[in-house]
Formats: C-alpha cells, sequence, structure tokens
C-alpha cells in the first residue's frame, strides 16, 4: 500500500519536473536587460521568433530578465547565463570584460553606432497642471520641490539623470567643476528616496504618488503617461540633456559554450534593421535609421543633447569620478530625513 | 519564538486574572487588539482581493493561468516540495537530540539553528553568489563541468532550505523539553529499542507540534522574497518564484495580474493560518 503510493507521488512528481523539457527543439536565447525595455522587447522577441522562423526555419524563444542596469551586469558576472545584453549605458558592459572577461576588450567596436542600436535621452515627468512649475534644470534645486531618480550606484538611468544635471550646471555662465558639484548635491537634498531601478522610481512616483517631478528615461516618461493616463501627468523636456546610448552585445563566452552565437548575433543585427529600429520607435526609444527618425520626427522634442565624451570623457572616467566607492556621488549623497 | 509548553500554563494563569478587571478595561483592551487587527491585517487583505477582482473574474483567471504565472507557481511548489520534507527531518533530528539528550555543544547547536532568523535574507542569499557564483569559489569548477547552481532552480532551492531551515526544530524542542523523558524511560525499561521508542512515544506525542511546524516552515518557503530574489537571475517564465513574479508584474504596470497572483500567497497564508489553529488546537487538547 504505501510502496504503491510512493511510487504514484514519484512517478507524478517526475512529470511534473519533465514538463519544460518538452520544449526542448527549439533554440533558447536570455537577454539580460535593464528595467524599462520590458515592452520594448517583448514586442522585438516575437517580431524576431517570427523573423527567424523563415529565414532559418528555427523556433527561437527569447527569455528575458530586468532589473536596474548594474545590478543586472553584476548577475552576469556572477555567473547569469545571458546570451545577449542589452543594457543602459557602456560601463556596465565593461564591467563584464573587466570582471569577468566574458567578452573582449573592443565589444563596443563590433556593431555601428557604438553598439547602441537606439538612444534616449532624460525628460522630467511632472504632475498633470505642472503645479510646482517645473520647466528647467533649475528648477529641481528650489527649496520644497521632491524630486524622485532612482540610485545611481545601481541604476544606469540615474547615472544619466545625474550627468545631465551636472552637464547643464557645466553649461551655464561661469559653470564650473565645482559649481556643478554644488548644484548636483543641492539637487540630491530634494531626493526622499533612491529606488535601486529605474522601474521602480516610476512606480514611486506615479503610483505610490511621492515626489513632485520624476528624472526619468524619455521612452519611460512616455509608457507612464500613455500606460497611466494623459490626465495625470506631463512630460517637460529641459533645455539641455545628455544622449544616452544602451549599448547591446552578445557574451562570447556564453554563446560559445551554449553554441548559439549565430542566432545571438542576428538577434542582435535585426536591431538595426528597420523593422527593429520602428519597433524602438514605437517603444519611445529614438531610432538611429534616418528613415524610421523622420517617420517619427513628431513624437520626439528636439532638445540640444551633451554627449558623455564630449563633456566627461567616456563612460569609465565619469564612473571612477563620480559613482565608484568614494566618488563624487558618495562625497554629496547624504540621505534625507 | 512561540512556544506552546509555555504558553499554555501562562494562559490559564491570565485568564484568570483577567476577570478581577473592571468591563470599561476588558472592552477597551479587546477593542485596540481588534482595530489594530483590522487596521494591519484585514484592511490589507480586503485590498489584495478587491484589487486582484478589479477588472474581473476573468483577467483574474488569466493572470493566473497565463504561462510565465504557471511556471512560477510550478517552481514555488517544487521548491517547497524539496525544502519542506528535508527541514522536517532535520528539524526532527535536531530538535529529538536536543531535547532528549545531554552532549558537549548543545547551546552552539541551538544557537546555529536560529542563524537564519537573525541574518537578513538578503545576506543568505549572497553567500550562495559568493560560494557559487562565476567569481565565487565554486563557481569556475561547477562551470566547467556545466552546473548549474546560482540563477537557476537549484540555487533557489539552496536559499529558501537555508531561510527555513529553523521552523520545524525551533517548533518542537519546547514541546519536546516540557513534554521530559518520562515516557521514553518507561519505553526503555519496557524493552523498547531506541528506534521503536522514537516512532511509538516521541514522534506521536509531538505530531501536532510537527503540522504546526511544517506549515509555518511550507508557507514560509513559497512566501520567500529576499533571499531568492538574489540567487534567482529573475528570468521570465523559468526562474521566477511566485512572490517574485508578483513584484514584476507590479513593476509593469500590471497591477490587476500582480495582486491576483498575489492574491494566491494571502490564501496560502488564510490556508496555514487555518491548519495551524486546528494543530493548536488539537495540541492543548492532547496536552
Amino acid at each position: 500500500m504505501l510502496l504503491k503510493n510512493i511510487r504514484k507521488i514519484a512517478l507524478v512528481s517526475l512529470l511534473v519536473l519533465s514538463f519544460p523539457l518538452g520544449a526542448l527543439a527549439e533554440v533558447n536565447l536570455l537577454n539580460v536587460s535593464y528595467d524599462p525595455t520590458r515592452e520594448l522587447y517583448q514586442d522585438f522577441n516575437a517580431a524576431f521568433a517570427k523573423y527567424w522562423k523563415k529565414k532559418a526555419g528555427e523556433d527561437v524563444v527569447v527569455k528575458q530578465s530586468h532589473g536596474g542596469s548594474g545590478k543586472q551586469a553584476r548577475a552576469v558576472i556572477d555567473g547569469l547565463e545571458a546570451d545577449v545584453v542589452t543594457l543602459a549605458l557602456a560601463y556596465d558592459i565593461d564591467e563584464i570584460h573587466d570582471k569577468a572577461k566574458l567578452i573582449p576588450e573592443n565589444w563596443q567596436k563590433r556593431l555601428p553606432h557604438n553598439s547602441s542600436p537606439y538612444t534616449s535621452t532624460i525628460v522630467f515627468l511632472v504632475r498633470k497642471g505642472n503645479p510646482k512649475k517645473i520647466k528647467d534644470w533649475n528648477d529641481l534645486v528650489k527649496p520644497g520641490v521632491a524630486v524622485i531618480t532612482p540610485n545611481p550606484k545601481t541604476s544606469g538611468g540615474a547615472r544619466w539623470n545625474y550627468l545631465a544635471a551636472w552637464a547643464y550646471a557645466l553649461k551655464q555662465k561661469g559653470g564650473n567643476d565645482a559649481k556643478a558639484k554644488e548644484f548636483v548635491t543641492k539637487l540630491f537634498k530634494n531626493v526622499p528616496v533612491l529606488d535601486s531601478g529605474a522601474r521602480g522610481s516610476t512606480t514611486t512616483f506615479v503610483q505610490r504618488g511621492q515626489g513632485d517631478v520624476l528624472l526619468a528615461w524619455e521612452n519611460e516618461a512616455f509608457l507612464a503617461v500613455n500606460e497611466l493616463g494623459k490626465d495625470k501627468f506631463e512630460i517637460v523636456v529641459p533645455s539641455l540633456s545628455i544622449l544616452a546610448e544602451p549599448p547591446v552585445t552578445v557574451v562570447d563566452k556564453v554563446v560559445d559554450r551554449k553554441g548559439t552565437r549565430k542566432v545571438a548575433e542576428e538577434y542582435l543585427k535585426y536591431l538595426y534593421t528597420p523593422e527593429g529600429q520602428e519597433l524602438a520607435a514605437k517603444n519611445y526609444y529614438r531610432p538611429i535609421d534616418k528613415k524610421v527618425a523622420a517617420k517619427y520626427a513628431k513624437t520626439f522634442t528636439k532638445v540640444k543633447l551633451i554627449t558623455i565624451d564630449e563633456v566627461f570623457g567616456g563612460w569609465r572616467k565619469a564612473q571612477k569620478t563620480h559613482f565608484a566607492d568614494g566618488g563624487v556621488f558618495d562625497q554629496i549623497y547624504t540621505p534625507s530625513k | 519564538m512561540h512556544l506552546p509548553g509555555r504558553k499554555n500554563r501562562d494562559s490559564t494563569a491570565f485568564a484568570g486574572r483577567g476577570m478581577t478587571e473592571p468591563a470599561l478595561v476588558r472592552w477597551f483592551l479587546i477593542a485596540s487588539a481588534l482595530a489594530f487587527l483590522a487596521l494591519f491585517l484585514f484592511v490589507p487583505l480586503a485590498a489584495v482581493f478587491s484589487q486582484a477582482l478589479e477588472k474581473g473574474w476573468d483577467a483574474y483567471i488569466e493572470a493566473i493561468r497565463e504561462p510565465d504565472a504557471l511556471t512560477a507557481i510550478k517552481l514555488t511548489v517544487v521548491t517547497a516540495a524539496i525544502a519542506v520534507p528535508l527541514n522536517l527531518v532535520f528539524g526532527v533530528s535536531a530538535a529529538w537530540a536536543i531535547a532528549k539528550f545531554k552532549f558537549r555543544g548543545k547551546s552552539f547547536l541551538i544557537t546555529l539553528i536560529d542563524l537564519p532568523f537573525s541574518v537578513s535574507p538578503v545576506i543568505s542569499g549572497l553567500i550562495y553568489v559568493l560560494l557559487f557564483g562565476l567569481q565565487g569559489w565554486l563557481g569556475p569548477w561547477l562551470q566547467e563541468h556545466n552546473v548549474k547552481i546560482i540563477f537557476a532552480v537549484p540555487g533557489i532551492v539552496l536559499a529558501t532550505i537555508f531561510v527555513t531551515f529553523p521552523f520545524v526544530a525551533r517548533e518542537l524542542i519546547p514541546l519536546m523539553e516540557a513534554q521530559g523523558k518520562d515516557e521514553e524511560e518507561a519505553a526503555t525499561v519496557l524493552g523498547a529499542s531506541g528506534l521503536q521508542t522514537f516512532f511509538r512515544v516521541t514522534l506521536p506525542n509531538v505530531r501536532w507540534g510537527i503540522i504546526y511546524g511544517v506549515i509555518l516552515c511550507n508557507a514560509r518557503a513559497m512566501g520567500e522574497f529576499g533571499a531568492v530574489s538574489v540567487v534567482s537571475g529573475h528570468i521570465r517564465g523559468s526562474t521566477n518564484t511566485v512572490p517574485l513574479h508578483v513584484e514584476i508584474l507590479y513593476n509593469e504596470y500590471n497591477y490587476a495580474a500582480a495582486f491576483a497572483v498575489a492574491s494566491l500567497l494571502a490564501l496560502l497564508a488564510l490556508v496555514t493560518l487555518a491548519v495551524k489553529s486546528v494543530a493548536e488546537w488539537k495540541m492543548r487538547k492532547e496536552a
């Protein structure tokens, strides 16, 4: 009796456990990405699966993992088996080379446009009617304005936010590093809570109703407005912002071990095709393809964009000066009470 | 920690004394306890279910039947199905050793059992990343042999075992200590072997305590967030447990679905509570 039961249980658990193996005949890719790309890759993965089925006759299932960009890079370094990473900024991918040697040092040269198939920028999201009259960066340091941004230590978007604010202060009349530091210090005095990723901050601002202004990726701001009501939020584009280039790469050691290099490379290349660009634009990323960009020109406000290379001398330098342990951010940020 | 043996004695003492307080004081105390419960338990519980059903039953069923949600549910069940029996065996043996025998290092063993309670779950997860991560001690060797521990199911199971490891033992130790060794000694004198004594005397005496411990252990195993979050890798449709899936849905502005899946955890809590009350009631009746 008992034996029979045990056998039954064993059989059932075996069936349950073997269920995922049923789908062995397909290629599996894992795309480790940052927070706000969920909707983009949901669309893109479906489109790519169709494209690949037609082209190579193979079923491909792309799985997604999302989180703060720095945290995601850390997970890949610790062994999360990503075939491709699509992160918020180049430095996080540099780390994958520096700390784990999973990719070559020149990874960013392998695909066009610094391996960034789409770009974005940082804008402000404010509550309907803009009650605090927030128009530009200097409005953020006024007393009584609560600014929501994620933590630059873990979030890529937050690092772009920080650097955009810094660049704004630098480009003002008589601006220099000392003044920029003072400006950013004041700004972070107005930050009541630091979430670990961009999506967490958006939820804090949108769902929990904290803060007067959210510093957000342009795509994230559009998404919040469209998903959660045009009658509740407004996008404010500041006078100057930063050109954010979220880069992509295959993770060589992983694809070579798994034997997925070809399809992983095709996956990233597909981002650069008109179809891929169209999907990026539809999800509010600025396309780099001229034709697609022209088609969606109305969506994206023209704004003066500085680049990280011209103002900060590239990501490695910016990271070291501002975000490394003991860097400028550590010196200026004291959690507000 | 919960100490069933001691509580029984205390509660009878309190009941006698409570009657001497003026009615007003008694009512005030009861009312404030109820208000507190309402505020921190019933209102959130009601909120979970009302949010879950915001878009109607169809959307609710849909959210739970969605493939990623089903994978999450399956992973959670598998994890608990491995972690709970292991912790049951461990908990019973540890409690038996501690309550019925004297040996060197006993208090050290008790401290060890309590360790997962005193360590933050995030740290519990990070221990495994440090150990099995690609940059960790065993990581490179594991990768060479194509064994995946963290960012895969084994890591999730390990983290869950660690976090839920004290529940059964902690439940049984005070109970076994309160029962003393008299019955075991009688059994031995009557000629029972060690194993016979254990299975015929010790175990039946604590069976409701075991059920109580297992149900708490299971609730925590299924609900654990922190430790599992660190080792999961958050791959949709493969390494997300139910609590992690809830967070993902919430972050995707999919509030109704998030609360629908969360309501499963709330239901689990209610079932746990019910079984726990029955176990407690039986325990008291038999004590």
